[in-house]
């Protein structure tokens, strides 16, 4: 077990599922001799060589199209687009190819790519180097979307999404990079679909991915100052999403608060909070509450852009609410 | 390696893709007629010549992808014949198990990537693939077929820059209709395919794409230079639509004398005149033409005869792992 950065661990997921397997290969802007703007792939260039490590234009439409072509002709590929906002111009290629790739050719082949991407907000980056969008992404049936919180799970999910037959959009938050957490050595596949308690309580539910996980600890923190025992559930998989482990998280607690970094509205946390309304009705004794930013492009300015992140003192308002 | 064939069984052979593709579309626009095949299709025909002798240089290993009038580029790929009218009349045994249809037939085990509903996204699917085959070592080589129309997507420009600086094994294959859509294309498009390609020094190509034999020899130089790894190569077919953008359509925005004149140019009746004129005799064509017809006819009975999918299997083909990992 030896502490790692978040960064460091999705670089050790590309390296070993390169080792492992010849058909790996990893394509995206600056990926290559630059390391990758966040340095996810630095070394890999020369560790692998240029056939294997590729550099591309800024071509977002085409790297994604490339990922399903070269999926489709016999290699795992492995394609970065290196904010998520850049998502909107490889869409065609993820939602009227990727996803359907297998289905509509009848469910003879598989489409075995993964797709790396940053999101969220915190480094003043601005409405269109900030967003949230893996909603999107998991609406889309064919597509699986991962969102590691940890650098374990950094780690695990990317292997997982790699051995994966499907298309997996791997969704890291820029502002994990640099923070550190225990690897193992060797480092777990983590699978996808299974949530994981981040933090057991019995008092209340709360329910977050990615880099939310940390503000939803530090509101558990905050509230077991007062007597109340929040449980933390990370679900790391979007896409699908462990139902089972929320639904058997509520049945015990009976308050549900979903949080996300992305915007509330329509959200995954919406998603969540219909399927709990329904499966999850007789176990609430209180309604279920959201957390997430508000209605509006994420600003720049650090008065704007604090303001604008959900914090853990919208968590702690968000669970006293489920407590009144 | 196939035995040496004289240049009459050579152009025979392409005589009959052409005449399979021409008369199972011919089939199709039939049973659409009927209502025995729903949804929307586009027609290749006038346009058989350009996958058919593409086709006549590539092996299994080669993949191709292809656009929403994607018949002629799939069959010529060698899918199998009754899995297409399956496909088409939306049963179990079609290609795609009746999930696809006409914009989606596909048989990715045989290097058909699929025909694409998106216009210009079968371009960076075929880059990936030829980066495949390059990454793979071997000499395989991947086919992009799009139309005039897909000169206006960004993603053609994207592909052919990335194909040219990794100098990939692709062949773009424009079968250039003058049609995009339902307007000319010169109304639609300012530059041309030539100065594309020569934007991105990739070699470009002219052929009379209603001429099989110019289009399988023009091929033929464009593909053996993929294989040797001299990087990408565009070849421009011009070439006919015959039938309107979509089955239905009444092509009202297109001059009659225009259409009367696709008839002098057809590459079906180019490639049998030439074959007549070259001592093959009419009853060996006529054999050709009824081989072709039985075929077509057993798979539309057998289309018929098979069972339609169930929703259940679909739902459950979505994903590989339903739960992942």
């Amino acid at each position: 077990m030896a502490p790692t950065r978040y960064g460091k661990a999705v670089n050790q997921a590309l390296h070993d599922a390169m080792a492992a397997d010849p058909t790996v290969i990893l394509f995206g802007e600056d990926v290559g001799e630059a390391g990758g703007p966040f340095k996810a792939t630095r070394g890999l260039q020369e560790a692998f060589g240029p056939e294997r490590v590729r550099d591309t234009p800024i071509s977002e439409a085409a790297i994604a199209g490339m990922a399903v072509g070269a999926a489709l002709s016999g290699l795992k590929p492995v394609a970065e687009i290196m904010f998520m906002d850049f998502i909107t111009l490889a869409m065609d290629q993820l939602v009227n190819q990727a996803a359907k790739a297998r289905f509509m050719f009848g469910g003879r082949n598989s489409v075995p790519l993964t797709l790396r991407t940053p999101h969220g907000g915190g480094l003043n980056a601005g409405p269109q180097h900030s967003q949230c969008l893996e909603v999107w992404l998991a609406h889309i049936p064919g597509l699986k979307v991962v969102c590691p919180a940890t650098p374990a799970d950094a780690y695990g999910l990317l292997r997982a999404a790699i051995d994966d037959p499907d298309p997996v959009i791997v969704v890291e938050n820029k502002a994990l990079y640099a923070m550190k957490g225990d690897l193992d050595d060797p480092p777990a596949i983590v699978p996808i679909g299974k949530a994981r308690t981040a933090r057991p309580g019995t008092d209340v539910t709360v329910v977050c991915y990615g880099a939310a996980l940390h503000i939803a600890l530090a509101a558990a923190e905050t509230l077991a100052g007062d007597g109340v025992d929040a449980e933390v559930i990370d679900l790391r998989s979007l896409q699908p999403w462990d139902e089972a482990a929320v639904l058997a998280s509520l049945a015990r607690t009976h308050r549900l608060v979903v949080l996300h970094e992305a915007v509330e509205a329509f959200g995954i946390g919406a998603e969540i909070a219909a399927r709990m309304a329904d499966v999850g009705f007789d176990e609430l004794d209180a309604p279920i509450v959201r957390v997430g930013a508000p209605f509006m492009p994420v600003p720049y300015a650090t008065a704007l852009e604090k303001v604008y992140l959900p914090g853990a003192g919208d968590v702690v308002a968000a669970v006293r609410r489920t407590l009144a | 390696m196939a035995p040496r064939q004289s240049s009459n069984d050579r152009l025979l052979l392409l005589y009959e893709g052409m005449l399979t593709i021409r008369r199972a579309e011919e089939r199709l626009q039939a049973l659409f007629a009927d209502g025995e095949v729903p949804g929307f299709i586009h027609l290749s025909i006038g346009q058989e010549a350009v996958p058919v002798g593409i086709s006549a240089n590539l092996g299994p290993a080669d993949t191709v992808a292809s656009n929403h009038r994607g018949h002629g580029h799939a069959l010529a790929k060698g899918i199998d014949l009754d899995g297409f009218f399956a496909e088409l009349m939306g049963r179990e045994t079609g290609l795609c198990r009746g999930r696809g249809g006409s914009m989606h037939v596909a048989d990715v085990s045989i290097g058909m990537l699929g025909a694409n509903g998106i216009v210009g996204a079968g371009l960076p699917i075929t880059l990936g693939s030829a980066l495949a085959h390059r990454t793979r070592g071997n000499d395989a080589v991947a086919v992009a077929y799009f139309g005039d129309g897909a000169l206006a997507e960004g993603v053609l420009h994207e592909c052919l820059n990335i194909a040219a600086l990794w100098r990939l094994p692709m062949l773009f294959a424009c079968e250039n209709n003058g049609w995009s859509e339902f307007s000319p294309t010169d109304r639609q498009m300012k530059a041309k395919l030539k100065d594309l390609a020569g934007a991105f020094s990739i070699p470009h190509h002219d052929v009379d794409g209603n001429d099989v034999e110019a289009v399988a020899a023009a091929a033929r130089n464009c593909i053996a230079a993929l294989r040797r790894g001299d990087g990408p190569r565009v070849l421009e077919c011009h070439t006919t639509r015959v039938r309107g953008h979509y089955e239905g359509d009444r092509q009202d925005y297109r001059a009659p004398d225009e259409l009367a004149g696709l008839a002098e140019v057809d590459p079906v009746a180019r490639c049998s005149t030439r074959l007549l004129a070259a001592g093959v005799e009419k009853a060996r064509l006529d054999a050709i033409s009824q081989a072709v017809d039985g075929r077509i006819a057993q798979a539309v009975e057998r289309a018929r005869a098979a069972p339609e999918p169930e929703f259940g299997d679909a739902l459950a083909d979505v994903y590989t792992t339903a739960a992942g990992g």
